[in-house]
Parts: structure tokens; C-alpha cells; sequence
């Protein structure tokens, strides 16, 4: 079977920025890719260049099997766009939205009519369908925008961040509905900021870095590289921390990062925190804080690149605090 | 029997028809994407406020300040002798003040995403500025209509009637659709709503108030005058005036459509220019 989405070398320049630097992409059939990266790493570009928005520098990539330069309008027929910069009409009502695109999909009116109610029913939008898309909720919007790409039945859709900015409730029905395309066999890359959006949702990861692509695999495989938990020391006595940090390292046998009172290992194995604290007691250093926790996508850029996942100055997107997740 | 040759051709469209499988856009598909998206900018109207309130209360009070207040001064023949001679200049001075939300409303959808909502489905890319361009005549037309309602209603009644009334109206769409690429193209140029609203505002003040509009450039110090007389704005307002009141024509006509064509000549290939690179 062709994969849905194959991108060689994709290049794309903008005045004083290189957005993307070289990114190879495939998205198999029927399978969900999660492209994550922080802001600025050319997530939102490349997702242009596969929707048809904007025109490569260099390189070439097919959707459907279909040219995104060459043949713009065959690839259009396949997609779905949802997210951040393809919105719905908030001056509309959420029937006229869905009407609008069905009609200008070459539904007729009566079909056009009857795939936007089948549609809202299924986005839970129906009670809402008469009001302005303005006085709809963060969450309502952002599924109005998901039912608008896919009036025309797309094979492939886009979810370019499709829950940065949404509270945790919100953003767990989001992850419901996207699970339940899933379930109609849509292909999907999905982009997001988030490691554990990644994880719950796709079946294969690439990681994007100021425009080129660092790691790529399964999500699995990602966390096998970069730790699946943090642990976190402070020591009672700040002077210890030297102390703390060697203890650390010794048993996670990952390398040890400091700020000026905690000691950070990535860890895989849950098994390391009796054993620190063993050890720590074995000593007679007194603790203030101990805690294993998920990484942060900042901490998995670290483990990846080496450098921390910068915010790129004049990056298109803009979400601010967005990097550091909540840790549950 | 075989069911395929014994079905008849449907005379009815099915009642669900899918997404359009046509290979590429004909130019009957991009008139009609061209008219869903004006219908699009069409039902903005009814439901923003703010511009019922901008194309109804605009209009109303400009034509009664100005004929009220400034009547009985300017005019020897008092407030509806003034009232005649400024209605035309009024339905000019609104079209041309709403072209600037032509500029604005591309900006602020192309800012919001919306524009690229539409240019990733298989529509004509030029479907979505053919909507806003279309849909903003209407709003112009409407601008119009108004400010010869309110006219009518305090009094002004053009001996030409409606033939002039729709001649008139046509002089002064033809000039909007000119000017309105100037504003398009500033919408695409410029970063923010903000900014397109304040840069196209700006010159509308010297070009509506230095011309024929409120008052006679020959009044006006020779320098002013001078500018008032190659004006577009009083080739059009002088058109109109002439078509509604009687007076010379041809001459005004012919500049107004000169005009036109210059601003279009410019600012219609500048403006797709700048609607393929940004939207």
C-alpha cells in the first residue's frame, strides 16, 4: 500500500528564517503520525506545504500519492485542515460554517444541509448549531473546526495543535474524538507540543528541531530513548547536592542535571527510586523533595539534541507557556 | 435482465451528492465557489452589529449633520437648496469611506485562518477574494440606497428620477470598484486590521473633503482648488450631480471613468499579486 504522505528534503525559507532545513516525512495509511515540536521547530510550515498553503523551497512531497506543487487541487480532494491557522467563521453560525464548505465541496443544498446536522449531532454541536461560532467555548470551536474538515470526507487530516490553548477537560475530549476518527480509518498527523498528546494518540513519532527532523519512531521507542520518568532529589542541605547528583547518577546510570538545589536523572525503570532513597538514607542526607515524574518536552529535547527546546524569536506560533507541562 | 440498462438517466440530482470529483476547476465551478463566498460575506451583515449599524446610522447622520447644521450658511437658497446639492456628494463620500472595509475584512480573515480553510479545499483560488470583493459592492450598493432614503425623507426629490437615481448609483459603484483594490491591496499588504483601518482612513479625509463634495472648489484658496479639481472624488460627485440634478455629464463621466481605470490598472494586478503571496 502507498503510504499516505511521503516528503524528501522539504525545504522552506522565510526572510530572515529557515523554518524548515531538510525534513524527510512518511505518514503510513490509516495510521496516526505525531510530528512534535516545540514552537518555532516548523511544525505549522510543514503542514502548510502538505495542505497546499504554502510552496517549498526545496524538495518534494506527495499526499495521496499526489504533488503538492504540481497537482495542488488533486490534493486538496484528499484532506482534511483543522487547527491553529485554518479556522471557521466565527461571524457564522455553526450550521452556515459546515453548509458553506459542504456546498463548496459540490454537496447540493439538501446534502449540504444534511451533512452538516449529521456532523454537529456527532460533535455534540447540535443545541449550538444556530448560534454565531463566536459564542461558542474553546472546546466547541476547536470540534466545530475538526467537523469542518471533515465535511468532504478527507482520507488524510491535518490537526495542526489541535489542543494547545484548551483546558485538560477540553483536551481529553478532544483525544476521544480524535480516537474515534481513528476508528473510520482516516489517516492522521497530528502536531502538537505536548509528549503525552503524541503518546496517547499516535502510532509513530517524528520529532522536529528548528527545521530538520531528530528522532523519529514509535512512542515507545521515543520514550526508550529520552526516559520515560524524571526523578527529582532536593536535598534538605543545598551543600549536598554534589553528593546527591553522584547517588543519582550511580543508580539510574542516566547523567545527572542540577539547578541550584535539585538533582534531574531520566530514568526507564521505576525500580531506582527505593534505591535511591536506600542510598540517600545509607548517607544520612535529609530530603526536602522527592518526586518521579513524566519528562517535559523540554527534558526530551535534552536527552535528544543536547540543548534545550528553545522558543525561536519570530517563530510563527506564538502560544506562549506552552513548553512546560503539568505533571500528573 | 442487466439492472444498468434497464435504469433510466435520474432525472433529479441525488439527494446526497459527495465531494466534487471534477480533476480541476472549470470556470462555471470557480462563479459558482465566487458566489457561495459572497453569500458567505453577505450573511456577516445580518449578523455583526456593528455594521447594520455602520451601513444604517453612518449615512443617516452624516446626511442630516451636514444638511442641518451647515444648510442654512452654505446656501443661499437655505437648508434644502444645500440639501439638493450635498445628498450626491454624501452617497459618494460613504461609498468611498466603506471601501476601506473591504481592506480590513480581507485582512482580518486572511489573519484569523479562514482564508486558508478555504484555499486547502479544492475551490478556485481566487474564490475567496471574488466573494469579498463581490459582497463588499453589495454592502456598497446598500450604502448608497441608504443615504438616498434618508435623503428622500427630508425632502430630496431629483427631477431625473429613478433612471438618474440608478445612473448615479451605477457612476459611483463604478468608482468604488476601483477604489476598492486599493483597498484590498492594503488589507493584503498591511500586518493588522488595525493598521489597514488606520492607513486607509487616513487619506479618505483629504480626498472626500478636498473636492466637490461639501462645497464649490472655486471657493476654495486657488492651491486647494487646484488639488479639488483633479480630485476623482469630485469627478464623481459632479457625475452624480449631474445625473440626479441636471447639469454637464459627459465630461465628469468621462474623468470618473478614467480614474477608475487607472486605480484598477494599478491596483488590481497589485492586489492579486499580494493575495497569491499572503493568502
Amino acid at each position: 500500500m502507498t503510504d499516505a504522505i511521503r516528503a524528501e528534503g522539504l525545504v522552506k525559507r522565510f526572510k530572515n528564517e529557515t523554518a524548515l532545513a531538510g525534513v524527510d516525512l512518511t505518514a503510513r495509511t490509516g495510521a496516526v503520525l505525531g510530528v512534535l515540536g516545540p514552537n518555532g521547530s516548523g511544525k505549522t510550515t510543514m503542514v502548510r506545504i502538505l495542505s497546499t498553503l504554502l510552496l517549498p523551497d526545496e524538495g518534494r512531497a506527495t499526499v495521496g500519492g499526489y504533488d503538492v506543487v504540481t497537482e495542488p487541487h488533486q490534493v486538496r480532494r484528499q484532506i482534511g485542515l483543522t487547527g491553529q491557522y485554518a479556522s471557521v467563521d466565527e461571524e457564522l453560525t455553526g450550521t452556515q460554517n459546515l453548509v458553506l464548505i459542504a456546498r463548496l465541496f459540490g454537496f447540493s443544498r439538501p446534502g449540504a444541509r444534511a451533512r452538516a446536522a449529521e456532523l454537529l449531532e456527532r460533535f455534540a454541536l447540535t443545541e449550538a448549531a444556530g448560534r454565531a461560532a463566536r459564542t461558542y467555548s474553546g472546546g466547541m470551536r476547536r470540534r466545530l473546526d475538526l467537523a469542518a474538515s471533515l465535511v468532504g470526507r478527507p482520507n488524510l487530516l491535518y490537526l495542526d495543535e489541535p489542543t494547545t490553548g484548551l483546558d485538560p477537560h477540553s483536551r481529553n475530549e478532544m483525544w476521544d474524538v480524535v480516537r474515534g476518527l481513528l476508528d473510520d480509518g482516516v489517516t492522521v498527523l497530528l502536531t502538537t507540543q505536548y509528549l503525552e498528546e503524541a503518546d496517547q494518540l499516535a502510532d509513530d513519532i517524528v520529532v522536529l528541531d528548528r527545521g530538520k527532523v531528530i528522532s523519529q519512531g514509535s512512542p515507545d521507542q521515543l520514550k526508550a530513548r529520552a526516559g520515560t520518568q524524571v526523578l527529582q532529589v532536593q536535598p534538605a542541605d543545598p551543600g549536598r547536592l554534589t553528593e546527591v547528583i553522584t547517588i543519582v547518577e550511580a543508580v539510574s546510570g542516566a547523567e545527572g542535571r542540577s539547578t541550584d538545589t535539585t538533582a534531574n536523572a531520566a530514568v526507564t525503570d521505576r525500580a531506582v527510586l527505593p534505591e535511591v532513597v536506600r542510598r540517600l538514607d545509607d548517607q544520612g542526607i535529609a530530603l526536602a523533595e522527592l518526586t518521579l515524574r513524566k519528562p517535559s518536552l523540554d527534558e526530551v529535547f535534552l536527552a535528544l539534541t543536547g540543548h534545550p527546546a528553545d522558543d525561536v524569536p519570530g517563530g510563527r506560533d506564538t502560544a506562549p507557556a506552552t513548553l512546560e507541562r503539568t505533571t500528573h | 435482465m442487466n439492472a444498468a440498462t434497464t435504469t433510466e438517466r435520474p432525472t433529479a440530482p441525488a439527494p446526497e451528492s459527495g465531494p466534487n470529483t471534477a480533476v480541476r476547476i472549470t470556470p462555471a465551478a470557480t462563479v459558482q465557489h465566487g458566489a457561495l463566498l459572497t453569500w458567505r460575506s453577505l450573511l456577516k451583515i445580518k449578523r455583526n452589529p456593528e455594521e447594520i449599524l455602520g451601513l444604517t446610522f453612518m449615512p443617516i447622520m452624516f446626511a442630516g449633520l451636514f444638511v442641518f447644521v451647515f444648510g442654512n450658511s452654505m446656501s443661499d437658497g437655505g437648508w434644502q437648496s444645500y440639501r439638493d446639492f450635498i445628498i450626491p456628494g454624501i452617497a459618494a463620500q460613504s461609498v468611498i469611506f466603506a471601501t476601506v472595509g473591504t481592506g480590513v475584512t480581507l485582512n482580518t480573515d486572511i489573519e484569523k485562518g479562514i482564508f486558508d480553510r478555504f484555499r486547502a479545499l479544492p475551490v478556485a483560488r481566487s474564490a475567496p477574494l471574488i466573494g469579498a470583493i463581490l459582497g463588499d459592492m453589495v454592502r456598497y450598493v446598500l450604502t448608497v440606497a441608504m443615504v438616498l432614503i434618508v435623503g428622500f425623507a427630508i425632502g430630496f426629490r431629483p427631477e431625473s428620477g429613478l433612471v438618474g437615481l440608478v445612473a448615479a448609483t451605477a457612476v459611483v459603484m463604478l468608482f468604488a470598484f476601483g477604489l476598492c483594490w486599493l483597498s484590498a491591496f492594503m488589507g493584503l499588504l498591511l500586518r493588522t486590521p488595525m493598521a489597514v483601518n488606520i492607513f486607509g482612513s487616513i487619506w479618505m479625509f483629504p480626498l472626500t473633503f478636498a473636492s466637490s463634495t461639501f462645497v464649490n472648489p472655486e471657493n476654495m484658496p486657488s492651491w486647494m482648488s487646484a488639488f479639488a479639481t483633479v480630485n476623482p472624488v469630485t469627478h464623481v460627485v459632479d457625475t452624480m450631480r449631474g445625473l440626479l440634478l441636471g447639469g454637464p455629464v459627459a465630461e465628469p463621466l468621462l474623468w470618473t471613468a478614467g480614474w477608475t481605470l487607472v486605480l484598477t490598472a494599478i491596483f488590481f494586478p497589485l492586489a492579486t499579486r499580494a493575495y497569491r503571496k499572503r493568502a
